[in-house]
């Protein structure tokens, strides 16, 4: 999920760049739109925007960065497995920093698996997958009050059907802020 | 290969609440034994309902040892013993022969009688009659072919016995969980429990009056006792984390139980009565899916102590667990047979795969007995002789059966998620 959000900054830096570099293109047209309807009362939006701007500083970005690894609210694992895979520790990172400086949020860890298995092993599975998240996030300073981990197994699919694409989409915690 | 589908005619005959479970059997190496099921002969004025022969019919050919003959070719529809000509019988290679009547009885009731002829020897094999009220016709078919099933296989029948399972309908967002209980042969499906959250591993008590199960209530996992005549259900255990995969002792008076409130999956005998509960396990793996012994002295369970999931043994008394399985990729969920001679269990092979499987205890031996590649919550018929478990079919989990000895599979599908199957003791 790191990656997709890595694609995102950078396709919207392309759009930036793209405005900026080809003033002279037919899209123009839209912008004459913009300009017109900013003239309605578009003058109010861009002053705020600035004073926003203007408060910008480097620890922000590490926020805002922050804020967006927290919108992903899905880990998710192997076949069989409840080792945390690599690319999801920058977002418990971030969730655990959220936890951390905020002491009254919580968070319900949902455990799930894939269809393969026998049911009440898979709830211990799904169990296994969310006491997983639930150390990575204490080891990262989340408080234990702030946790609680509930299997559902096999029993609440993301996506209904077999095969590896719909099984990979189950194999997951899922972090629900109460 | 045969397939025959057998039981959609029901739903129009009786428009239950919920649809019935078809029935498809296939498989089997035996040439099923012919029998002839006279329609039984109403001496009365009004007319019946309930067509006792073609229930009789149904239920012998859904054991896939029985091909009924066809009703439309008997050249003749005698009622009594004494009105049968055996020399027709044997041209048409009819092997036994069931005849009857019903009449009235008394206090509004009815009196069912019927006999089972030897074509060959021309002799009588069975001759019953059988008081029921109107509304206990059809128990009184299912009791008919019980008699008959347990006189030409040497095993006590199954058709009055009952099934619960587990049902999901609707998108992953609204999802309706229901556990059901239908007559063996899958008519008059009642709903005991429905949720919006999952509902688990039903288990019947010993003497078929309860049913334990999990379900989810805000998310909390709890082991619940349901009175099945009264619906009244009873919250047995909520501890933090899994509550989950209840069996009954023999003696009915306990459970065994997975909880997980020490931090990982544990196996607990929970003692129905007091609320107390006692550990039997004790390792950091997963240990769930336990079972009773038959004569209640062992529990089986699934532990991942090894690395992959296999069948361990454990006297309930304490002591160490003893490990039973090694064949295959993994091996889950396993129950003793009532005569205590197999494990049900689901096996993964080698391939992935997961099917049911019988393994014999003195021998060791493994009997893959499902076709996979999704196949789980193996359930054995009281009388031993068959498995019902969940399989993945077109229109999503169904059940089906397989008998351990002839291998002969039944299907029993509906729209939906049909599973976990439990079979009820025979009625006492």
């Amino acid at each position: 999920m790191k990656n997709i959000f890595g694609t995102l900054i950078l396709s919207a830096t392309l759009a930036l760049a793209a405005c900026s570099s080809t003033p002279d293109q037919p899209e123009d047209s839209e912008a004459y739109d913009q300009d017109t309807m900013g003239q309605d009362g578009g003058l109010d939006a861009q002053g705020i925007e600035d004073r926003e701007f203007g408060q910008v500083n480097p620890l922000s970005q590490a926020e805002q960065r922050d804020a967006a690894l927290r919108q992903q609210l899905t880990v998710y694992f192997d076949y069989d497995s409840s080792q945390i895979r690599a690319d999801f520790l920058p977002v418990l990172d971030a969730h655990a920093r959220y936890l951390r400086d905020n002491p009254t949020a919580r968070i319900r860890l949902e455990g799930h698996t894939d269809e393969r298995g026998t049911r009440e092993y898979n709830i211990a599975l799904g169990e296994r997958r969310g006491e997983a998240v639930r150390r990575a996030l204490l080891l990262r300073g989340a408080a234990r009050a702030q946790l609680l981990v509930v299997s559902y197994g096999e029993e609440q699919p993301a996506v209904l059907g077999a095969g590896e694409t719909a099984w990979a989409k189950n194999r997951r915690v899922v972090m629900v802020y109460q | 290969m045969m397939s025959r589908i057998l039981l959609p005619l029901l739903c129009l005959l009786c428009m239950p609440a919920y649809a019935n479970l078809e029935i498809t059997i296939t498989g089997g190496q035996l040439e099923p034994v012919s029998v002839g099921v006279v329609p039984f002969k109403v001496e009365a004025l009004d007319n019946l309902d309930t067509d006792v022969a073609r229930i009789v019919e149904s239920d012998l050919a859904s054991s896939g040892l029985f091909a009924p003959f066809p009703r439309e070719d008997m050249i003749a529809q005698p009622g009594r013993a004494e009105d049968v000509r055996f020399e027709n019988w044997r041209a048409l290679g009819v092997e036994h022969l069931v005849v009857g009547t019903i009449r009235r009885g008394s206090m509004g009731n009815w009196l069912v009688e019927f006999r089972m002829l030897d074509v060959f020897s021309g002799s009588e094999s069975l001759a019953y009659e059988i008081p029921v009220s109107a509304s206990g016709l059809r128990y009184a078919s299912h009791q008919i072919s019980d008699l008959i099933y347990q006189k030409l296989t040497g095993h006590r029948g199954v058709f009055n016995t009952r099934i619960a399972y587990v049902t999901a309908e609707g998108s992953v967002e609204n999802r309706t969980y229901k556990l059901m209980i239908a007559d063996a042969d899958g008519h008059d499906p009642r709903q005991l429990v429905s949720s919006g959250e999952p509902i688990m591993s039903p288990a019947w008590s010993p003497d078929g009056r309860q049913m334990a199960f999990v379900a989810f209530d805000q998310g909390q996992s709890a082991v619940y006792l349901q009175t099945v005549a009264t619906g009244v259900v009873r919250k047995l255990t909520n501890f933090r984390g899994i509550n989950g995969a209840p069996a009954f002792s023999p003696d009915g008076r306990k459970l065994v139980i997975t909880l997980s409130h020490v931090g990982n999956p544990e196996i607990y005998e929970l003692d129905i009565a007091s609320g107390n509960t006692r550990r039997l396990t004790n390792d950091p793996a997963i240990d769930t899916e336990p079972s009773y012994s038959p004569d209640g002295q062992f529990v089986v369970f699934t532990s991942d102590r090894a690395g992959r999931p296999q069948i361990y043994r454990i006297p309930v008394a304490g002591g160490e667990p003893k490990r039973l399985t090694f064949e295959g990729r993994s091996n889950a969920r396993a129950t003793y047979s009532p005569d205590g001679r197999f494990l049900s269990l689901v096996h993964q092979g080698d391939d992935g795969g997961f099917r049911v499987a019988a393994l014999e205890l003195k021998s060791n031996e493994l009997r893959v007995l499902s076709d996979g590649p999704l196949d789980e919550s193996p359930s054995f018929a009281p009388n031993g002789v068959v498995i019902i478990y969940s399989t993945k079919g077109p229109r999503g989990a169904e059940l089906a059966t397989v008998a351990i000895d002839t291998g002969i599979q039944q299907g029993l599908s509906q729209p939906g998620d049909v599973r976990e199957p439990a079979w009820s003791p025979f009625n006492k």
